[in-house]
């Protein structure tokens, strides 16, 4: 059966009173970005309530059913066959025909739903519900007809055309990518910050991301891997601006002046000032981490206190909850776990020490950090001007 | 600045090359084993490329047969060779220090076809033990495989020592060569040596990937490993890719035209090179310094810096070479030659490998070292704890 439209069903953004246009628009917008490298042509529009898809020229289902599929906002995918008003005896036709092909098993129970947005058309909605069941009735002895739990409840919507579905594909929910402003991912080259940037714009937040790399010390492939990374996650967030950190300088600063076991505290310290830095830049409203509670020593409670303080922006950290596993699992699903798993160097590990501090006392930290007032100033605005910065689509 | 020292990974192809095989893949695009005019003309190809390894390798021109690379040679020998003979026994010799086409093809028929195979150890400038090779050789013995030229520390193998000691013990002994890093630097001469089987590879004399050369002598009872439609003689099925057989036999003749002068300027810029690095402390070279080792080859150990981040300096400088042993920070993985040579903890993983070509030049040499001068004792003041 070719489907030539989609009805895409949004749950959440419905309920948004005055500002639903908005929410829409932005739905629009997302799924013509997720269409853009699907082979053949799409309309995509909101009438009466609803968003449709049609599409023309050659396309593959599967493929607009798998690009729907990523885009937020989306609760259900509706295939829709459109038949011509040709009457109503040819109606009939049309749907025992849907029926006979979409449900090769008779053996289910059904309930005929039908929309009259037309009011001119000649029968009520009731009218074509008892109509159209009877014919499809007729034509399969074995089927039945429940109207309280029906196992397939078939729509038909009488437009211009006539609208015929039944499937309802679930979408990833969520909210509309750019509804809810944007934000700065941290992303390294490891499994939990792109599942963290899925997360947070899965609610409709738009992602810019930074990328600290440290090279000699890092590669050109741990670099690629995180564009590649960006890449992936920009499937379901639409276009990333990613920003790549030359942190060599820092680092090494860090290393002469600094305690070693604080080494990776007052690291990331920085790689958050940064982050900050160009997140204020681009009206970003807040970070996101890839942190869990104590994961690593990084993480532990008093060492996201001890990031956390230099921060103005509020710090999302999606997966503050989730065990490594719950994670991976995300990764699987949104296809970046086997990117993420490449073993290139990343630049939290190159100097990392052998029993680094895991309960940090903030003004411990801070008072470290003075030992870098000779030269970090000056570091930080090298780094931030020789910043590599790119749009991933 | 460009400079690319990493030619025992994969070298620049000859414009000679290039040229040859652009107007086979759009100019005489035959497919060799079709009956017209078209498919005479590109089968020309493979014959002049039989005729060209027959000549170089004095060998006859049906005992060449092309491959997609030298793994594919090597597969092909070992496996098609074990295959053939395994009614003789069952037994197989190779050595520590041999390429993973090798080794690995060795362990696929240790663990799925129920041979047994030994591997030799190497001495500390990493050539074979002949010693060991006389102990190891048995009536179940069917194949011997040595390389020529080892690829991480450039030691040439006694090939021809190990060649008398096999066909001593029992001339059946099928003994296979992987030459891949040594054709080109060296004239082999398989029949005087007493190869039966020699792998050969494009890429890394100027020619095409995707290509290589097995020669097999007549004698040498072989079974295919790839099945199709028949082509070179049913040894290897598929149509033969005309374009990388052009190109490679073309490459072979141009790396023998004034082989000698080649070589002697390689070794001079080796020499200078490995003098150069001794004015750094704490380094060493792996295998020998003179001429018995490969020309192109050196293999250095500077402690205290881990290869990886030693090779990224070098690449930002322009510099492009290879770490002596793949390894990253959370799966350690030391090569196997290192360890075969008996290489001190401290280069295991601090070696890199700077492989030349007929183009390396005195200029970039010596910017090397000087990079070299720079780099290493910056790097040495930031380590790992």
């Amino acid at each position: 059966m070719k489907f030539q439209t989609f009805l895409i069903k949004y749950g959440e953004i419905g309920i948004k009173g005055k500002n639903r246009y908005m929410f829409e628009d932005a739905l629009v917008r997302q799924i013509r970005f997720a269409l853009k490298d699907v082979e053949g042509e799409f309309h995509v529009y909101k009438s009466q309530a609803r968003v449709y898809v049609d599409c023309e020229g050659i396309y593959d289902c599967d493929d607009v059913t798998e690009a729907l599929k990523r885009v937020f906002g989306i609760v259900g995918i509706c295939p829709v066959v459109r038949a011509e008003d040709k009457g109503f005896e040819q109606l009939k036709k049309d749907v025992t025909a849907y029926m006979d092909e979409v449900y090769p098993d008779k053996n289910i129970t059904f309930k005929v739903d039908s929309r009259r947005a037309k009011k001119t058309y000649p029968k009520t909605s009731t009218e074509i519900n008892r109509d159209l069941g009877e014919a499809i009735l007729e034509a399969f002895p074995e089927i039945r007809v429940d109207v309280h739990k029906p196992d397939v409840m078939l729509r038909v919507e009488v437009r211009d055309e006539i609208y015929i579905y039944s499937e309802i594909i679930p979408g990833p929910g969520g909210m509309p990518v750019g509804t809810n402003g944007k934000a700065m991912l941290l992303l390294s080259g490891g499994i939990d910050s792109p599942v963290a940037g899925y997360m947070i714009s899965k609610r409709g937040v738009g992602l810019e991301a930074t990328y600290f790399h440290a090279p000699p010390y890092t590669s050109e492939r741990a670099k690629q891997k995180v564009i590649d990374l960006a890449k992936l996650v920009s499937r379901y967030t639409g276009p990333i601006k990613l920003h790549i950190v030359n942190f060599t300088d820092i680092q090494l600063y860090i290393y002469e002046a600094c305690p070693h076991d604080e080494l990776t505290i007052i690291m990331r310290r920085y790689m958050m000032r940064i982050a900050e830095h160009f997140a204020k830049q681009d009206d970003c409203l807040g970070l996101i981490t890839g942190e869990s509670i104590g994961q690593v020593a990084s993480q532990t409670m008093q060492s996201l206190t001890a990031t956390n303080d230099v921060c103005t922006l509020p710090v999302y950290r999606p997966l503050i909850g989730f065990d490594k596993q719950e994670i991976v699992e995300v990764a699987e699903k949104i296809n970046t776990y086997e990117t993420s798993i490449l073993p290139y160097e990343d630049c939290c590990t190159i100097f990392v020490a052998k029993h680094p501090v895991t309960k940090p006392n903030v003004e411990r930290i801070r008072k470290s950090e003075e030992k870098l007032q000779e030269k970090i100033e000056e570091l930080f605005k090298t780094a931030v001007e020789t910043t590599e910065t790119m749009v991933i689509k | 600045m460009e400079i690319y020292l990493d030619n025992s990974a994969t070298t620049k192809a000859y414009e000679s090359v290039r040229d040859i095989v652009g107007k086979v893949m759009c100019e005489d695009y035959g497919n060799p084993s079709s009956m017209h005019r078209k498919g005479v003309e590109a089968e020309r190809y493979v014959k002049d490329a039989q005729e060209t390894f027959a000549k170089l390798l004095k060998v006859q021109e049906k005992e060449i047969y092309f491959t997609s690379c030298g793994t594919e040679s090597d597969n092909l020998a070992l496996i098609g060779g074990a295959w053939a003979n395994c009614r003789a026994g069952k037994h197989l010799i190779t050595t520590v220090i041999e390429h993973p086409a090798i080794l690995n093809a060795m362990r696929y028929l240790e663990e799925e076809e129920g041979f047994r195979v030994t591997y030799l150890p190497v001495d500390e400038y990493g050539r074979v033990r002949l010693s060991a090779l006389k102990q190891a050789l048995c009536k179940e013995t069917i194949l011997v495989s040595i390389m020529y030229v080892n690829n991480e520390v450039g030691s040439v193998q006694p090939i021809m020592e190990a060649a008398s000691i096999v066909k001593a013990y029992n001339r059946n002994i099928l003994f296979h060569v992987d030459a891949v890093q040594g054709f080109g630097k060296y004239r082999i001469y398989p029949k005087k040596t007493g190869i039966d089987m020699l792998s050969l590879s494009g890429h890394k004399i100027h020619g095409p990937k995707g290509v290589g050369v097995l020669y097999i002598s007549e004698k040498a009872k072989v079974k295919p490993i790839i099945f199709g439609g028949g082509q070179q003689k049913n040894m290897r099925s598929g149509t033969e890719n005309v374009p990388g057989i052009a190109g490679i036999a073309q490459a072979a003749r141009e790396i023998y035209t004034g082989l000698d002068e080649k070589v002697a300027r390689m070794r001079a810029l080796k020499r200078r090179f490995i003098e150069g690095v001794g004015e750094i402390e704490d380094t060493t070279i792996h295998g020998l310094y003179d001429e018995t080792s490969a020309p192109h080859i050196i293999s250095v150990g500077f402690a205290g810096i881990r290869s990886e981040v030693l090779l990224h300096a070098l690449e930002e400088k322009g510099i492009y070479v290879s770490s002596g042993s793949a390894c990253s920070s959370n799966h350690p993985s030391v090569s196997g030659v290192l360890k075969g040579i008996g290489a001190k903890k401290e280069y295991l993983d601090a070696t890199l490998r700077f492989s030349m070509s007929e183009f390396t030049t005195q200029e970039e040499i010596d910017y090397t070292l000087e990079s070299l001068y720079n780099c290493v004792p910056m790097l040495r003041k930031y380590t790992r704890h």
